[in-house]
């Protein structure tokens, strides 16, 4: 009955948001397309003044409202059909965490992969290669050696010692209510703060790509988040992943064939394509290096394929590495996704098969980017989003329309739709994993000190599954107008300094004790946010003004010649440092305190060091003994078979 | 399945029988395999993925030196880190085969679990 109750509302509220949506989203649609047959007169006359150019590069990403929208259904559709399908098997809270434990390796695989690449991956590092070259593939890199560190480390010992949440395998030993307390905040810590930036994020691209209003697209996809994790739990998120993971996949693929085909499938060729494009070469010379005259002799298209344009600090980058190589293996929604499988050999399949996913993901990325820059070029990429977000995108627009102006809307079209279900599986994820902390670690294990019926388990679980989402769509609508970007870097960091140690030390350290996973979980967490909220993350407007300052002198000491263009330019920062000049960062700062903008380097050695002087300082004599048991279990995985009947 | 029951039983009140496993040459020998294994190899591909920006920033000149036509030591090196992790999984997974699940198999036979 309740069950009922519940998805009655639901679909309520999906239908009340699908009505918010639609009629502003065929109104957005029409005017985009308005605009876009002015910008397309204006263009097509243009030529004749522009010999120079060579066809002209599409202004604005122009999604076919029909088709998009029929995408957009068919995704919704078959996910709908997967969560009433999940629904009717999810009955225990073993099944609504776990999955009962009964999906695949291959299965978990496609669904870590899916869970893990999120819209930043598909559309943001295929920016960065097409704006700034070879950097954009560096940074991808460690995104995938990350998992070296799953797969050795953390997978195998995490299937065998845990059970739903990461607070479970903290409690094996440890005394459970302080521990669980802390592993469910900093569990929710991580994921509100990934979760905040794929909301956000999800607003600005459906924005972007379709037209659909910030809050609309925000309550559009949050609805259907939360609909999936409440009906379906672990089994329609899990499926949700897999399909979301083939979808990108082959629109990845699909489209690198078509980069690909324009070099004759031969990379030797492609990359002196890369090397040997003019408007590559006028895009490093000027816009990246900033040399108004050549330097004679010296090749700036082969300069893209070189790294330095884009990751100049070396400091900053070897701390984004540790970051991300430890921080993956503590993201607790990842972790989760061990729970689902029933063995330690299915759980260490499900990461091989993950990281050729993702391996292969990012090396297509590689083509992808450096394709977009020499088939829509860097400038046009930059003109439509300064990050290079659409440069995907603007690439399918192109190529597609070479072939026929329905392919590309069809490809374009098919690839928002990919964007789509890429938001929907990643932020399904998080969801999913932060709720569990809370009804599981706290509600039943703190609050209920473990014993709760398995229905009031299972409705705990779908009422903070509701609650969370709710919180996440707020909080994303609030968040409209900040700069999210530090938020994925504070997810990661909490994760590598306040997660990942006291996992580790748990599985492996005889001496780790409730005060260590306390004392690391809480020092670890609490200096990586306050060493992001001191970094250059953060906007500080005394710098903006200086900024600002400097355009507004050298505008003005050449007084005499300045156009209409360069005027506006001048005024625009003569606004701009005064709003700013007075001003201070969020934390009260004029400049940054900590000069990197990830502060893994140094939080990541505090989060062990307090971890194990929490120990030391607080041995527990019943803890250390209760050693032996945790590390034959995670080793063989007795008992195993018997945590998941629970 | 008696050995099982007997340690979960046990479970709460006494942990000797999970010393007693701890201590069996067979776990002894599990473990010391897996650590020299799982931690050595983590250590060799954390290395070798931080060359990769250290190297960039140090000399980014020996990056750029051309290998195949336009392509540059630098994108191969980032290229191989790929290769790297893949061959490392791959590896691991067969010995884990041959090693780690052959030595717990035998372990969980010994103590009557299968």
């Amino acid at each position: 009955m309740k069950k009922l109750c519940v998805l009655i509302g639901l679909v309520l509220v999906f239908s009340l948001a699908l009505n918010a949506v639609a009629p502003t989203f065929a109104r957005a649609a029409d005017e985009t397309q308005k605009t876009d047959t002015v910008t397309s007169a204006k263009t097509s006359g243009a030529p004749a003044s522009q010999p120079a150019a060579k066809a002209p590069a599409p202004k604005q990403v122009k999604a076919d409202r029909t088709i998009t929208v029929s995408m957009f259904l068919v995704i919704i559709g078959i996910t709908l059909v997967v969560v009433m399908w999940a629904a009717r098997r999810t009955k225990t809270v073993a099944d609504f965490y776990a999955a009962r434990s009964s999906i695949t390796g291959t299965q978990n695989g496609w669904a870590i992969a899916g869970d893990y690449m999120s819209a930043a991956s598909f559309l943001g590092i295929a920016g960065l290669i097409s704006l700034y070259g070879y950097d954009g593939f560096m940074y991808s890199v460690g995104w995938l050696v990350a998992y070296v560190t799953v797969l050795l480390i953390v997978a195998e010992p995490c299937r065998n010692a845990g059970k739903y949440t990461m607070g479970d395998i903290l409690s094996f030993r440890a005394s459970p209510r302080p521990v669980r307390a802390a592993a469910a905040v900093s569990t929710v810590a991580v994921s509100t703060f990934y979760l905040t930036a794929q909301m956000v994020g999800a607003g600005k691209l459906m924005e972007l790509l379709i037209g659909i209003p910030f809050k609309a697209a925000i309550v559009g996809v949050g609805a259907l988040m939360i609909f999936y994790v409440v009906l379906g739990g672990m089994i329609a998120t899990t499926w949700v992943q897999i399909i979301k993971a083939g979808l990108l996949m082959s629109g990845a693929l699909l489209l690198c064939i078509l980069v690909a085909s324009k070099s004759g499938f031969n990379p030797i060729r492609f990359f002196s394509d890369v090397a040997h494009n003019p408007q590559i070469k006028d895009w490093v010379q000027l816009s990246l290096l900033k040399d108004a005259i050549a330097k004679p002799g010296f090749d700036y298209g082969q300069r893209f394929l070189e790294p330095g344009l884009l990751l100049k600090n070396v400091w900053d980058q070897i701390s984004l590495g540790m970051a991300l190589v430890l921080g993956t293996a503590g993201m607790p929604h990842i972790l989760m996704r061990f729970f689902t499988v029933p063995t330690a050999q299915e759980a260490r399949k499900s990461v091989i098969i993950a990281m050729f996913i993702i391996g292969a993901f990012y090396i297509l990325t590689t083509l992808l980017g450096f394709g977009s820059a020499i088939h829509v070029s860097p400038q046009a990429i930059s003109a439509v989003d300064k990050g290079g977000n659409m440069a995907n995108l603007l690439l399918a627009q192109t190529l597609g329309n070479e072939i026929a102006p329905f392919v590309g809307d069809l490809f374009l079209a098919f690839l928002c739709a990919v964007a789509f279900a890429t938001i929907l599986a990643v932020v399904s994820g998080l969801v999913l994993a932060s709720s569990a902390a809370i009804s599981h670690d706290i509600y039943v294990n703190i609050i209920k000190k473990g014993v709760a019926r398995q229905d009031e388990q299972v409705r705990a679980a779908r009422i903070t599954s509701f609650v969370v989402g709710a919180m996440a769509v707020l909080i994303g609508i609030l968040a409209e107008r900040q700069n999210v970007a530090h938020l994925v870097a504070l997810a990661f960091a909490v994760a590598s300094a306040g997660n990942l140690p006291v996992v580790v030390l748990s599985l492996f350290w005889r001496k780790m004790n409730t005060a260590g996973i306390v004392s690391g979980l809480v020092i670890g967490t609490v200096f990586s946010i306050g060493l992001v909220l001191v970094s250059p993350n953060m906007v500080y407007p005394k710098l903006v003004a200086a900024d600002a300052k400097k355009i507004v002198d050298t505008l003005e000491k050449k007084q005499a010649g300045l156009t209409a263009k360069e005027q506006v330019t001048l005024a625009k920062a003569k606004e701009t440092y005064e709003a700013n000049k007075n001003g201070t960062s969020l934390v009260g700062l004029s400049a940054p305190l900590f000069p990197l903008k990830n502060p893994g380097i140094l939080c990541i050695p505090l989060g062990f060091l307090a971890a194990i002087l929490g120990s030391l300082l607080f041995r527990s004599r019943k803890e250390e003994d209760a050693f032996d048991e945790v590390y034959v279990r995670q080793n063989t995985g007795i008992g195993v078979a018997d945590a998941i009947q629970h | 399945m008696e050995a099982a029951r007997k340690i979960e039983t046990d479970r709460t009140s006494d942990s000797r029988t999970w010393a007693d496993v701890a201590a069996n040459p067979k776990f002894v020998e599990l473990h010391r395999r897996k650590a020299y294994f799982l931690f050595g190899w983590w250590a060799f591909s954390t290395v070798y993925y931080f060359l990769l920006p250290i190297l960039a920033g140090a000399l980014p000149g020996v990056f750029g030196i051309k290998v195949f036509g336009c392509i540059n030591l630098g994108y191969l090196f980032a290229l191989s880190q790929f290769f790297v992790s893949w061959a490392l999984a791959v590896y691991y997974a067969i010995w884990a085969n041959r090693v780690s699940d052959r030595l717990t198999q035998e372990l969980l036979r010994e103590l009557g679990y299968r």
